[in-house]
């Protein structure tokens, strides 16, 4: 049962004219914002990350955040994963009210919904790949084998290593399968390619590309690089807190294809 | 101020929680350290200036009777300064309204003039007018236990003659600091008191007139006491002399020594264990601390700090902390030292007054301990994460190299769930950091065991001496060596249930070059009442013909071995020396003593069965009639009732026991918490990333704190059997430190002391992990994705 404001949304959106690129598919809208601002009071100074967001985002999408710095994807990103509360406005998560939701419930949708991979790997040390998979898998509903999410990132052979015995793109694979192993809705990335060489970065954005694919995942990934926004369905560009531009790609190349 | 600077004041704010936990150990053994200095500083420098102002003599010596004349000779024996002579009579005394027996000792006073030498700080009233015949000074713990005011009466039974006595004032003395009944265990304010009245009228009652009793004098500058010694015993030995002894056995003094010492050793002994565990933590503590700054160690040498510059800005760091716990330890410890030195006043000595010293001396003792164990731990920590390169310091440290555990190797794993795989690997990750952290907490167990020791231990040498060795309800002495067949007397008296004689005879034990005054004891070899316990506390009969002494009488004081021959000099009647073997030793926590059997005693001083008093087993109830019947009895001349002995003890000993017990909770408290939770702050800032993604990918917070929590509550659980192992071995150190000739003290855990050990512990870790969980809660997980450390 959609609620009938979500219409609601797409209409102020539309005759806004802000939208008006987006594909217009309530359907199938995972996350839908209406109005995000983030201000961080500093003292006397408040800075505003966030100035107005609109947005739907699809289901199966893979969608490319980007923006000079300070522009506010990260903030954008963590308050749709939930580890945020905006200032103003509000973000839906399929029927779920994200803004307003106690921590617990927070907690909760990340734990069932969301797939995080971050800039530093953020692994376990102390807990072997597998492991580091499973500690996720072990608390999640209807996960995969973790043996099955790192096969899907071409680990299945680097099973028992420590994080240490792995390199830094191997890190962020394992760091992928952890994210994709309990089945997320959508997965979350902020640069994920940050700390990484470029052939190496290409092989971590096959894995993305290949789980968007093959699992149909919402796939959000923030960059500084315009070269893989190639790979995106849709780019959108946040410029001083707002949208700039909203740009469907139409002539999407595969990750194999980009190189930086 | 400088940048330097500002990050210092800010560390210390971002860190006050630890802060604050690191200078409350320091505080527990500063305070330990400067209460026990203090105290023992107090009471020496009060005593001294006591002894000084009221002139306490030197040598002192009791005998039959002497001709006043004597006096002269005796002035005039060559080390001799001053000398004054009195007539001293042991009474039986009679308060209204108080039925139990009351023994007492008067003193005489000149009639003319101050003493020339133990002179009387009067506290109240006033001094007995010259020849005055019923006007008596009090002496002021007797007074105060029975409430007495000047204008007060009491009556007093001298030499067999009931006199009516009428208090004029009450002082103290610097010969009776410390009060005692001969023979009896415990000082009974209640029970024992000493009196002053005029030499004339005493003199008249106690048939002394012209003669005197008593001989103190104090020695010539640069006389030999012994010297001194010898030439009056070999005036007095035709008087009935009982041989002269110097301050260094007049019971008073060495009881105030004994217990001085014995605080110089809790000064020495507490402050070492508790500074030394304090400084222990502090170290590991900081060295931790300083490890996780590691990065920005290597910022600040990017930057072109020098190595000084760096190690003197986390000297600074430390030093703060370290000052703040010497501050609140020393504040703390000067407030323990004025209660614990009241404690002793009101219980335990007598002063006029109470000179209360802190000497900087002991602050700057803690500081430097204290500064010592900080910078020692900082510097070193400091100095390996200088050594590194810049760029490999500010690397985000390489994942750490992890592997399975043990239990896991050995095939068990697939029963660990992957926070409880993360909880054990980190414990064996590091096992020094580990076993240090153990050892910490540990150490505040071991800590709360010693401090909660004494009860149980008291309680225990209680039980032996009064229920396994000194069994009598009662104990009797009469007024000179009686026949036996007083005995049959006493047995004859209503509620009498048993009775049992004794001989005791006034002696110098000598072996080799070692000596100890002392009285030999003749006994029942098979006693009921009183026996001597072997070393584990059985009762064995005292065999005939020689002596049993107790262990630390035989092995610390004479080192005599049995079969060893003692050479005893009696000091009464024919004072004949004596060689004795040595039988067989015996146990004993109070005292010392020297057993024979009586009919062996009797046979050495060549008399027929002669005893010189009876312990009695009265039958329950009915001591009120038997005190008034034996008060009657003029050749009984003083009784300790062993109960009442024992309550008063425990009124006395119970607020002492009290004192302690709240200052060692307190401070191994303070101590227990401040290891736990900095142990506990130090993991989460080491894990507090790992955590926080966790939190990002979905785990509860009280997930999170399973991971923090469960590893902080392995090793509280690994830390109290081995806090049990240290808290026995501080226990040993202190029966060993503590021995001397007036107790001894047993390595003896009650379960109660193990439970408050452990209990400390789990306090601890309790609050600490509430604590935490707060901080869980507050985890900053946006954070987390930005930074890479
Ligand atoms: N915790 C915070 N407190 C105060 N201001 C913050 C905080 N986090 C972010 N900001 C500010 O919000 C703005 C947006 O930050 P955000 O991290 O979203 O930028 P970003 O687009 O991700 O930049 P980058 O590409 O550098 O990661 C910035 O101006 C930043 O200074
Ligand atoms: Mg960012």
């Amino acid at each position: 049962m959609r609620p009938a404001y979500t219409h609601g949304v797409y209409t102020v959106s539309i005759s806004r004219g802000i939208m008006n690129r987006m594909p217009p598919d309530p359907a199938n809208a995972i996350f839908v914002a209406r109005g995000l601002t983030k201000i961080y009071r500093m003292g006397e100074v408040a800075v505003h990350a966030l100035r107005g967001i609109d947005l739907i985002l699809n289901r199966g999408e893979l969608v490319v955040l980007l923006g000079p710095s300070g522009s506010g994807k990260s903030t954008l990103l963590n308050i749709l994963g939930g580890l945020d509360a905006p200032s103003g406005g509000e973000v839906r998560y399929l029927d779920h009210m994200l803004t307003g939701a106690s921590e617990a419930e927070l907690t909760r949708f990340r734990r069932e919904h969301v797939g995080f991979v971050f800039q530093f790997y953020n692994l376990i040390p102390s807990l072997t790949a597998r492991e580091n998979v499973a500690a996720v898998t072990e608390i999640s509903k209807s996960p995969m084998r973790p043996e099955d999410a790192l096969a899907l990132v071409g680990l299945g052979s680097r099973l028992d290593h420590f994080p240490a015995q792995l390199s830094g793109g191997e890190q962020q694979r394992v760091a992928i399968a952890r994210a994709v192993a309990k089945n997320p809705a959508v997965l979350l990335c902020d640069e994920p390619t940050g700390a990484l060489d470029s052939a190496t970065g290409v092989v971590v954005l096959e894995v993305l590309e290949k789980v968007n694919r093959e699992l149909g995942t919402l796939t959000v990934l923030i960059t500084h690089n315009a070269g893989i926004a190639d790979m995106a369905d849709r780019v959108i560009r946040l410029s001083d807190g707002r949208i700039a531009e909203i740009h469907a790609n139409t002539a999407k190349k595969r990750a194999s294809e980009l190189s930086w | 101020m400088k940048a330097l600077d500002r990050k210092l004041l800010r560390d210390l704010w971002h860190l006050r929680g630890q802060v604050l936990a690191i200078a409350a150990v320091i505080m527990g053994g500063v305070a330990t350290m400067v209460m026990s200095l203090s105290t023992y500083d107090s009471l020496t420098t009060t005593r001294d200036r006591f002894y000084g102002e009221y002139r306490f003599a030197e040598v002192f010596v009791s005998l039959k009777r002497a001709p006043e004349p004597v006096a002269e000779r005796l002035a005039a024996l060559p080390g001799v300064e001053r000398l004054e002579t009195r007539v001293r009579a042991g009474v039986k005394l009679e308060v209204a309204g108080f039925t139990d027996p009351i023994t007492g000792l008067l003193l005489s006073l000149p009639d003319q003039g101050e003493p020339l030498l133990n002179a009387l700080h009067l506290r109240r009233g006033r001094m007995v007018q010259p020849w005055s015949t019923d006007e008596v000074v009090l002496s002021d713990t007797f007074a105060d236990a029975h409430r007495f005011q000047p204008g007060d009466t009491l009556a007093a039974i001298i030499n067999g003659k009931r006199k009516q006595l009428t208090v004029v004032g009450v002082a103290v003395s610097p010969e009776y600091v410390y009060q005692i009944a001969p023979g009896a265990m415990f000082p009974d304010f209640k029970r024992y008191g000493v009196l002053w009245m005029g030499r004339n009228a005493l003199a008249a009652a106690y048939d002394m007139e012209g003669a005197f009793n008593q001989v103190s004098l104090t020695l010539a500058r640069g006389a030999h006491e012994q010297d001194v010694i010898d030439r009056v015993d070999a005036v007095l030995g035709a008087y009935g002399g009982t041989g002269a002894y110097g301050r260094k056995t007049q019971f008073s003094n060495r009881f105030l020594s004994e217990e001085l010492k014995q605080l110089q050793t809790t000064a020495t002994v507490f402050p070492a264990i508790f500074l030394g565990v304090a400084a222990f933590l502090l170290n590991v503590v900081l060295s931790r601390l300083i490890a996780l700054q590691r990065d920005q160690i290597a910022i600040l040498k990017a930057f072109g700090y020098s190595y000084a510059a760096i190690g003197a800005h986390y000297v600074k760091l430390v030093l703060l902390m370290a000052v703040l716990g010497v501050v609140a330890g020393v504040a703390l410890g000067a407030w323990f030292g004025q209660g614990l030195s009241n404690v002793y006043m009101e219980t335990t000595f007598r002063f006029p007054y109470l000179d209360y010293r802190l000497d900087a001396g002991v602050i700057l003792i803690a500081l430097g301990i204290s500064a010592f164990a900080a910078v020692s731990g900082t510097l070193f920590s400091v100095a390996r994460a200088v050594r590194l390169p810049p760029a490999e310091g500010m690397r985000p440290e390489m994942p750490e190299t992890y592997r399975a555990t043990l239990v896991e190797r050995i095939g068990l794993q697939r029963w660990f769930s992957a926070p409880t795989r993360m909880i054990l690997r980190h414990i064996e990750r590091r096992p020094l950091k580990s076993f240090l952290t153990v050892l910490g907490i540990a150490c505040a167990c071991g800590l709360m065991m010693v401090g909660n020791y004494q009860k149980g231990a008291i309680d225990f040498m209680v039980d032996v001496q009064f229920r396994q060795a000194a069994r009598e309800d009662l104990a009797l002495a009469f007024i000179e060596p009686t026949s036996g067949r007083a005995l049959h007397e006493l047995a004859a008296l209503p509620g009498v249930d048993f009775v049992e004689g004794f001989r005791d005879v006034p002696a110098i034990l000598r072996f080799r070059h070692y000596q100890h005054r002392a009285a030999l004891f003749g006994i029942q070899p098979e006693g009921r009442l009183h026996r001597s316990l072997d070393s584990s506390l059985q009762p064995v009969a005292v065999p005939p013909g020689g002596v049993v002494l107790t262990d630390h009488l035989a092995d610390k004081i004479l080192h005599v071995k049995p079969g060893d021959m003692l050479t005893v000099e009696v000091l009464e009647g024919r004072r004949p020396v004596l060689q004795v073997p040595v039988l067989g030793i015996t146990k004993q926590f109070l005292g010392v003593s020297a057993y024979m059997q009586q009919e062996s005693l009797n046979a050495l001083m060549r008399e027929g069965s002669t005893v010189s008093g009876a312990y009695l087993a009265v039958q329950p109830g009915s001591e009120a009639e038997l005190y008034a019947k034996l008060h009657e009895r003029p050749r009984v001349l003083g009784m300790v009732a062993n109960k009442a002995a024992i309550q008063s003890f425990y009124a006395t000993i119970g607020e002492f026991i009290l004192f302690y017990n709240l200052v060692a909770t307190l401070l191994a408290g303070a101590i227990g918490f401040g290891v736990v939770y900095n142990s506990a702050r130090i993991a989460l800032s080491e894990r507090g990333r790992e955590l926080a993604s966790l939190r990002v990918l979905g785990f509860t917070q009280g997930e999170i704190a399973y991971i923090l929590l469960g590893e902080l509550a392995l090793l509280t659980l690994a830390a109290i059997p081995v806090g049990f192992v240290v808290g026995v071995g501080l226990v040993g150190i202190l029966v060993v430190a503590f021995q001397n000739e007036l107790y001894r003290l047993p390595l003896l855990l009650t379960p109660e002391n193990y439970a408050m050990g452990a209990a400390v512990v789990i306090v601890s870790a309790l609050l600490s992990a509430l604590l935490l969980w707060f901080r869980l809660g507050r985890l900053d997980l946006v954070a987390v994705l930005k930074t890479r450390e």
